[in-house]
């Protein structure tokens, strides 16, 4: 009987030396499901990766991969996971055909196996014009995309991705993005990192959010904005007097409000009903509106308030 | 998906074997792909050549018997200088591939870790040949008259591979050790650098100065140039050959555990 969850993660402990870096993390990722890993720089995204990928010893928990366990059972963990790292893992001077057709083999596929799947992952990643120039010569998109079909070579059931568009420029990223989104339409099971909220927004089922070695909130990105609550209108005032009396008038529905930018922010239940009686109010008071928005929000806001830290701190 | 994938199902020593060939299959195109190192490998050798015959022929000539060139005595000298500095190849590749991603993928493999390793030292193999071969086919440009049969030439082609194996295990240690690709240079140069001029590779061990003297005569490369020297030109083969080989076996037996293991730890943590 295959249980449900492709990757367990219970109470997770990894410290070096006296500086703990994962202080009891818990994770379940189903099967054939994509849930990405969030958090900032050393929040403990890659140290969890790592160990996953049984390239990491680690001091308590329990972690299995498909009812292996990560410590006891390395060669059946290998066999059934793909790893994608931060820095392209592949040979600079062997050319794309040449990587992908050695790491086939070194995953025991069969010699003829690996070189058919090879072509089919050249075909499938847009690198069959490239195929047969060394690695050194390839951008850093093309890297990235030769870096994942490696992963595939023996179609693992589960991937890895740790932050697989840092660096990227934005195009590269948009293809990576369609890359990633068509593997798990064909089923696998994806454990993403990253630090980008969009990144995590756009392609994961459920967003873990992890910071200081600890998972501090996670849910679909839908419960994780839900609890951040609700839209907020923003109204800048052409003038500090009409910002004054806006802010009086509208009392307890005001949030936020900025006196140097004459700008004011309400808290809105019902957008359409609310900003219509928010803007009606301003109206019969005559001032008079230099700019209006209205703000959904954003991951960005769950993370921030998740962590505690300021804006200007998280970017 | 197309295909279905086939996996191999062999007993794992088998797979090891196939991974260590997979392996030198990568280090051994790395030596054709790495243009600055194929000038080196090609060219070196001669330069080196050309300029111990010029510069020390006369004065080291001196030292010699009357009836043996230079170049018949600096051949043996030559070739093993060459296959000693080579080594350090090893070592920056294997510090090199540390330093890079692509060890994790080589971890998160189902393979034998030690094959990485293995492919390095078995393609300085392949190299040396090649480096061998050229600077024999020039020292027979610039007078090198060997005497040596079809039987001594074997011999000394089993030294010179034994010996190859031997320092390049040792130079994979320190690449595993170093901790920047410059420091293994470093490295393998403070080691290698006196052990070969104080030996019997440019000049004979006896016209050297007292308190090195004892050391260039016993030191393991002289042992081992003694015993090319003696199968190739016919100069006294003493005891020279036996050293020869429990030495590199020695350093064989020691260093080869001692890399496995040492590579297999960094890489767990």
């Amino acid at each position: 009987m295959p249980q449900k969850d492709a990757i367990v993660i219970k109470n997770l402990k990894k410290s070096y030396g006296k500086t703990e870096v994962l202080k009891g993390v818990n994770l379940r990722v189903p099967r054939g499901s994509m849930v990405a890993l969030l958090g900032p720089n050393g929040a403990g995204k890659t140290t969890t990766v790592r160990i996953l990928s049984t390239l990491l010893k680690f001091n308590s928990g329990d972690v299995k991969i498909e009812g292996h366990d990560v410590a006891t059972e390395q060669d059946a963990v290998r066999l059934a996971i793909g790893l994608t790292g931060q820095s392209a893992a592949v040979d600079e001077l062997l050319t794309g055909r040449e990587n992908l057709v050695m790491m086939g083999k070194l995953y025991r596929l069969t010699t003829k196996s690996a070189k058919a799947r090879a072509e089919e992952l050249l075909q499938q990643f847009d690198l069959v014009d490239a195929a047969n120039r060394p690695l050194k010569t390839y951008s850093g998109g093309m890297r990235r995309r030769l870096d994942l079909a490696v992963s595939l070579i023996a179609t693992p059931p589960i991937i890895f991705l740790d932050e697989p568009t840092t660096g990227l420029d934005p195009r590269s990223r948009m293809a990576m993005w369609d890359i990633i989104t068509e593997l798990k339409k064909q089923g696998t099971t994806i454990l993403l990192t990253t630090q980008y909220l969009e990144e995590a927004d756009q392609l994961a089922d459920r967003i873990v959010v992890i910071d200081g070695g600890k998972v501090i909130a996670e849910g679909t990105a839908k419960e994780l904005k839900a609890k951040i609550g609700n839209d907020r209108l923003e109204l800048t005032f052409a003038t500090h007097k009409a910002f004054d009396e806006a802010t009086k008038i509208l009392g307890k529905t005001v949030v936020d409000s900025s006196e140097k930018d004459k700008t004011v922010t309400a808290l809105i239940k019902d957008t359409d009903k609310d900003v219509e009686k928010v803007l009606s109010i301003i109206h019969k008071a005559k001032l008079k509106i230099e700019a209006m928005a209205i703000h959904k929000p954003t991951l960005d806001d769950v993370f921030l308030s998740v962590t505690g830290k300021t804006k200007k701190g998280a970017k | 998906m197309a295909a279905t994938l086939e996996f191999t199902k062999r007993p794992k020593v088998i797979s090891a074997l196939a991974d260590s060939l997979t392996m030198i299959k990568r280090s051994s195109t790395h030596i054709i792909r790495n243009t600055d190192q194929l000038l080196g490998t090609f060219f070196q050798p001669i330069m080196f050549l050309v300029l111990f015959t010029a510069v020390f022929a006369g004065a080291v000539g001196l030292a010699l018997p009357p009836s043996v060139p230079y170049i018949n005595f600096l051949m043996a000298g030559i070739i093993i200088q060459t296959v000693a500095f080579g080594s350090t190849t090893t070592a920056v590749a294997v510090c090199y591939d540390l330093k890079k991603g692509i060890i994790d993928r080589f971890r998160s493999l189902p393979m034998s870790s030690s094959a990485v390793l293995t492919g390095h030292v078995v393609s300085d193999v392949f190299r040396n040949t090649i480096s061998t071969t050229v600077m024999l086919l020039a020292g027979l440009l610039f007078g090198f008259r060997p005497s040596a049969s079809f039987f001594e030439w074997l011999g000394i082609a089993g030294i010179i591979v034994l010996f190859t194996l031997a320092f390049s295990w040792l130079a994979a240690i320190m690449g595993v050790l170093a901790k920047s690709v410059e420091g293994v240079q470093w490295m393998t140069f403070i080691i290698i650098f006196p052990l070969t001029f104080a030996s019997s590779a440019f000049v004979p061990a006896e016209s050297m100065s007292g308190w090195l003297r004892p050391f260039a005569e016993n030191q393991p490369l002289t042992h081992i140039i003694e015993a090319i020297r003696a199968l190739m030109i016919g100069t006294p083969v003493g005891d020279h050959v036996f050293w020869a080989v429990v030495w590199c076996v020695g350093i064989l037996v020691v260093s080869v555990p001692i890399a496995s293991i040492l590579f297999r730890r960094k890489t767990t943590n």
